[in-house]
């Protein structure tokens, strides 16, 4: 009866076959599936999707993840260094608790900030004020990678868009196959309808209607909430009667 | 048993009609419209069969199902028997007795038909596999020598499946490769519950299954694995990947909210059940207007739909006239019972939104026919000045889809066409490689699930001409 939700692809072993994601509750689905153990068997699992990174040696270039987007700016930072670029890793979150994958990123790039909006970890304020100093220091920058939260994504390329650096950004669309069949995920890129799930996910991010995407986002709000306090409703209930917690 | 009838009273008789839920109550439910014949009027309208020596009606099916030789065993009441003739050519049954247009195929050129009273050829099918099912009879496997090939088939559609029971009976290994969680594709994502149970296409693919196929699900050919990969693996391969990428009309505000394309509005839907949210964790946006764009079956199953998850008024929006319809007659015929409102000549040209991105109309123009264009059908020409606005507060594009690129990029030379479609020898559906063949919609575009189904037969035939011909002669594989 579940839903099917999109999740980048934080890390891999293909030695193991394994694959590392990372997600954040943030309704039902989420929810629930923190709740598997280790053992537990997904219904489902569908990949990889999506087109590759661009991946080649620019030269100087930074890479920025909000949140969850941590976890999925780490493939890209590791490819690039790996391809012999100088990459700067700025991370940030609105507290400590929430810095995930802090020594990866480190391993994966050449220098790492980090950033707290609260100041409990790490310099205090956003992932930009950063960016923006580098930027204004360092003339040799090529290119930026960004991912987090839409409204992150935007103000970053916000924050690039006086500079010479092109700014690519990972969208995530509201997604149902995540292969092109429902258009679903689409965006307008420069004037032009793309799907993410199999245009992107990443574009030049000063191509992106971001009052049109983030409209799209927010299309399911009430569903999504009503889904959710169902869920609680529910596990409450079930939980009282089973004596767990 | 019942008794075989003389000829003249067999030409006399009525067709007789399908027993049908009431519109008043359907469209409140996604439960099927039409119920089905009860085992006396499938005998009573099998009686009607002259039983032609020289049957127009099977060169008529795509499937090539005997169709005097079903009804007959009909009429001597062995429904098993006949469900095992159909079985010969047709593992589809149930499905293809439901949505085929049989009143283009089998039924058009019945030789009753010129009385207007053509045998209800799709009706007795869908009798008798519905009673198989119900009764526990199955298909026998067939006996045949196993062989060492592998066949791989990409996709699990009705062209897919089709030939991977084809192929399966004759002794191949077949696996499908299916991008989705659950195989079918169009019969389960696309067509809605009230015109093709789920249940049941659920039934026939594990009947197919039992052949010995395998089906893989959450492969995405192309991404997981590409075709190139695949022919190292397999010794054939048939490309049945469909058309399954929506179209959209390129007009302004049509990336708003509530603006569906129709494959997103049905998968919700069908595939992942959203009109029993939140039983069912999908969500699914409704409006009290909807207006649905195109005049197709897929069309008309997006207006029904919308009614059924209580839009208030569904239109359909078209921008030929009610001639150029391409839906299938009953489709239509139901769509008008159940209250949808027909907006003929009317070209969208433009969604009006609110800030917040929602629909709140669609801006149109009038339009008149002119000369037949390429497809035959008489050209619609807007009428300048004519503008107007339809107030509606949600939209589906239903005006087609076309190929979705992913698998023919991980397939080096296998060519295709402008539209991206596959490149195939008509008769023996080989695509430009040899060893891989294509069929279905990823060949002649948005079709319908019979031709699918033939396609699936010819292209198994040429597989197994394929695979048994003499090693030396084959190039790549």
């Amino acid at each position: 009866k579940g839903e099917r939700i999109p999740l980048t692809v934080a890390d891999f072993d293909r030695e193991k076959g394994l694959i590392r994601i990372v997600f954040q509750i943030v309704g039902k689905t989420s929810e629930e599936l923190s709740t598997l153990e280790e053992g537990d068997e997904l219904y489902s699992f569908i990949g990889p999707l999506g087109k590759k990174t661009e991946i080649e040696n620019y030269g100087k270039v930074i890479t920025v993840g909000g949140g969850t987007g941590i976890a999925c700016i780490h493939p890209i930072t590791r490819a690039l260094k790996e391809a012999g670029n100088e990459v700067i890793s700025i991370i940030g979150a609105r507290n400590k608790e929430l810095i995930i994958m802090e020594e990866e990123i480190k391993k994966a790039s050449s220098k790492l900030i980090v950033t707290t909006d609260d100041g409990s970890y790490g310099r205090k304020g956003f992932v930009t004020q950063v960016l923006k100093e580098l930027l204004d220091k360092d003339k040799s920058i090529k290119k930026a990678w960004t991912i987090g939260p839409a409204i992150m994504m935007k103000v970053t390329c916000e924050t690039t868009k006086p500079y010479p650096v092109e700014t690519i950004v990972s969208l995530n669309s509201i997604m149902v196959d995540g292969t092109g069949m429902c258009g679903s995920c689409r965006v307008t890129i420069g004037g032009e309808t793309k799907f993410v799930c199999t245009d992107g996910p990443e574009f030049d991010g000063q191509l992106v209607d971001w009052v049109e995407f983030m409209n799209r986002l927010s299309r399911y709000k009430d569903s999504e909430k009503k889904s959710w306090d169902l869920y609680h409703e529910h596990t409450h209930l079930c939980s009282c009667g089973r004596g767990i917690n | 048993m019942a008794e075989m009838i003389p000829p003249k009273e067999r030409v006399k008789r009525e067709q007789i009609p399908m027993p049908e839920q009431e519109p008043k109550e359907r469209i409140y439910n996604f439960k099927e419209v039409p119920l089905g014949y009860t085992r006396e009027q499938a005998i009573y309208e099998a009686q009607r069969c002259l039983q032609c020596k020289n049957p127009k009606c099977v060169p008529g099916c795509p499937a090539e199902i005997n169709i005097p030789q079903f009804i007959k065993k009909i009429v001597e009441e062995d429904f098993a028997g006949a469900y095992l003739e159909i079985l010969k050519t047709d593992d589809l049954p149930a499905m293809t007795g439901r949505v085929c247009p049989q009143e283009e195929q089998c039924q058009q050129v019945c030789i009753l038909e010129k009385q207007g009273k053509p045998i209800a050829i799709g009706r007795l099918e869908r009798f008798v596999a519905d009673w198989a099912r119900e009764n526990n009879i199955h298909g026998k496997l067939p006996k045949v020598s196993k062989k060492e090939q592998k066949v791989a088939i990409i996709g699990s559609g009705p062209a897919g499946l089709t030939c991977a029971a084809d192929l399966a009976k004759l002794g191949y290994e077949v696996t499908i490769f299916e991008a989705l969680h659950q195989p079918g594709g169009v019969l389960v994502y696309g067509i809605p519950e009230f015109r093709l149970p789920k249940s049941i296409v659920k039934y026939e693919i594990k009947e197919i299954e039992k052949l010995g196929v395998e089906v893989v699900t959450n492969f995405v050919v192309g991404t997981t694995k590409s075709v190139d990969k695949l022919t190292q693996e397999f010794d054939a391969i048939f490309l049945a990947n469909g058309a399954g990428a929506p179209r959209f009309m390129n007009i302004p505000g049509e990336n708003l909210n509530d603006v569906y394309s129709a494959n997103e509005f049905l998968t919700r839907s069908n595939l992942m059940k959203a009109y029993a949210f939140p039983e069912y964790d999908t969500p699914i946006k409704i409006g009290k207007r909807a207006a649905t764009i195109g005049a197709g079956n897929v069309a008309m199953d997006s207006a029904r739909t919308a009614l059924r998850l209580g839009a208030e008024k569904s239109y359909i929006v078209y921008r030929r006239s009610r001639k150029e319809v391409p839906a299938r007659a009953e489709e239509v015929h139901h769509a008008e019972e159940e209250g949808i409102i027909f907006n003929f000549l009317t070209l969208p040209i433009k969604v009006l939104g609110d800030d917040k991105g929602n629909v709140i109309g669609m801006e149109c123009l009038k339009m008149e026919l002119g000369e037949p264009d390429d497809s035959g059908r008489r050209r619609p020409i807007p009428i300048p000045g004519s503008n107007f606005v339809i107030e509606v507060d949600m939209v589906i594009d239903a005006i087609g889809t076309s190929a979705n690129p992913i698998v023919a990029r991980s397939a080096t030379g296998v060519e295709i066409n402008q539209w991206g479609y596959f490149i195939i020898d008509d008769n023996t559906k080989v695509t430009t490689k040899e060893g891989i063949f294509a069929g279905g919609d990823i060949v002649r575009g948005s079709a319908t699930v019979i031709s699918a189904v033939g396609d699936g037969k010819v292209a198994a035939r040429a597989i197994k001409e394929f695979l048994s011909s003499d090693k030396s002669l084959r190039k790549r594989f």
